[in-house]
C-alpha cells in the first residue's frame, strides 16, 4: 500500500517536472529577431520589454488566422 | 508573374508555410493562401508588427526589411520591400533561413506593372543622313590633247 502511494506521489513528481521543463522550452523559443537593410539583426528574447510588446501580436495572428 | 501565382508557388516548393499574405503599406491584400478574413487578420497583424518593430532601433539609419516572431505556437514571418509586404505563419521550430530566402523570392518574383509609355510622334532625326544628290562639277569632255 505505501509502495503503490510512493509510485503514485513518483509518477505525479515526474509529470509535474515534465510539464515545468515543456513549458520552460516553449517560454524559451519564444522570441523575435529583426532584420536591417545594412545587415544588422536584433534578437528581441522573451522577457525583454519589447518582446513584451511585439510577442502578443504575433499570438494573435497565429490565433486568428488558424 | 502576379501575386496570387506567386503565392501559389510559394505554397508548392514550402511545405512549412501554413498561411501567407501579400499586401501593401496601407494594409491592402493583394493575394492570399487563406479566406478573406483570415487574410486580412493576417495583413493587419503583419502591419501592426512590423509597425511597433521599427521603433525597437529608430533612427539608426539602417530600416527593417524582414522579421521572425517565434511562439510556442508557431512563428509570424514579414518581409518587406518597398510598398510590398508578405507575411506567413509556419508551425513551431521552422526553418529560419529557408523561409526568408522563399518569402523573399516569392516578392521578387511579382513583376511590377510598367507604367504605360507616352506615344511619342517620331520626328525625322537630324541625324539622319539624307542622300541628297551631291553637287557634282560637269565633267569635262576629255579633249584629244595628246
Amino acid at each position: 500500500m505505501r509502495r503503490s502511494a510512493a509510485a503514485l506521489v513518483g509518477i505525479a513528481a515526474g509529470m509535474l517536472a515534465g510539464a515545468a521543463f515543456i513549458r520552460r522550452r516553449g517560454a524559451d523559443r519564444d522570441r523575435v529577431d529583426l532584420y536591417y537593410e545594412d545587415g544588422s539583426m536584433v534578437s528581441l528574447s522573451n522577457g525583454s520589454p519589447d518582446a513584451e510588446r511585439l510577442l502578443p501580436l504575433a499570438r494573435e495572428i497565429l490565433r486568428k488566422t488558424r | 508573374m502576379d501575386a496570387q501565382q506567386a503565392l501559389a508557388d510559394l505554397t508548392e516548393i514550402s511545405s512549412q508555410i501554413q498561411a501567407a499574405v501579400v499586401f501593401d503599406e496601407q494594409g491592402k491584400v493583394a493575394a492570399a493562401t487563406v479566406d478573406e478574413s483570415r487574410a486580412g487578420a493576417l495583413a493587419d497583424g503583419a502591419g501592426r508588427l512590423l509597425d511597433q518593430a521599427e521603433q525597437v532601433k529608430a533612427g539608426t539609419g539602417g530600416s527593417l526589411i524582414q522579421l521572425e516572431a517565434a511562439t510556442d505556437e508557431g512563428s509570424v514571418f514579414v518581409v518587406a520591400d518597398g510598398p510590398r509586404r508578405i507575411a506567413a505563419t509556419t508551425a513551431p521550430d521552422p526553418t529560419v533561413g529557408l523561409v526568408f530566402y522563399d518569402l523573399k523570392s516569392a516578392l521578387r518574383s511579382i513583376a511590377v506593372k510598367p507604367a504605360p509609355r507616352k506615344a511619342t510622334p517620331r520626328k525625322p532625326s537630324a541625324a539622319k543622313k539624307t542622300t541628297s544628290a551631291k553637287k557634282t562639277a560637269p565633267r569635262r569632255k576629255k579633249t584629244d590633247a595628246s
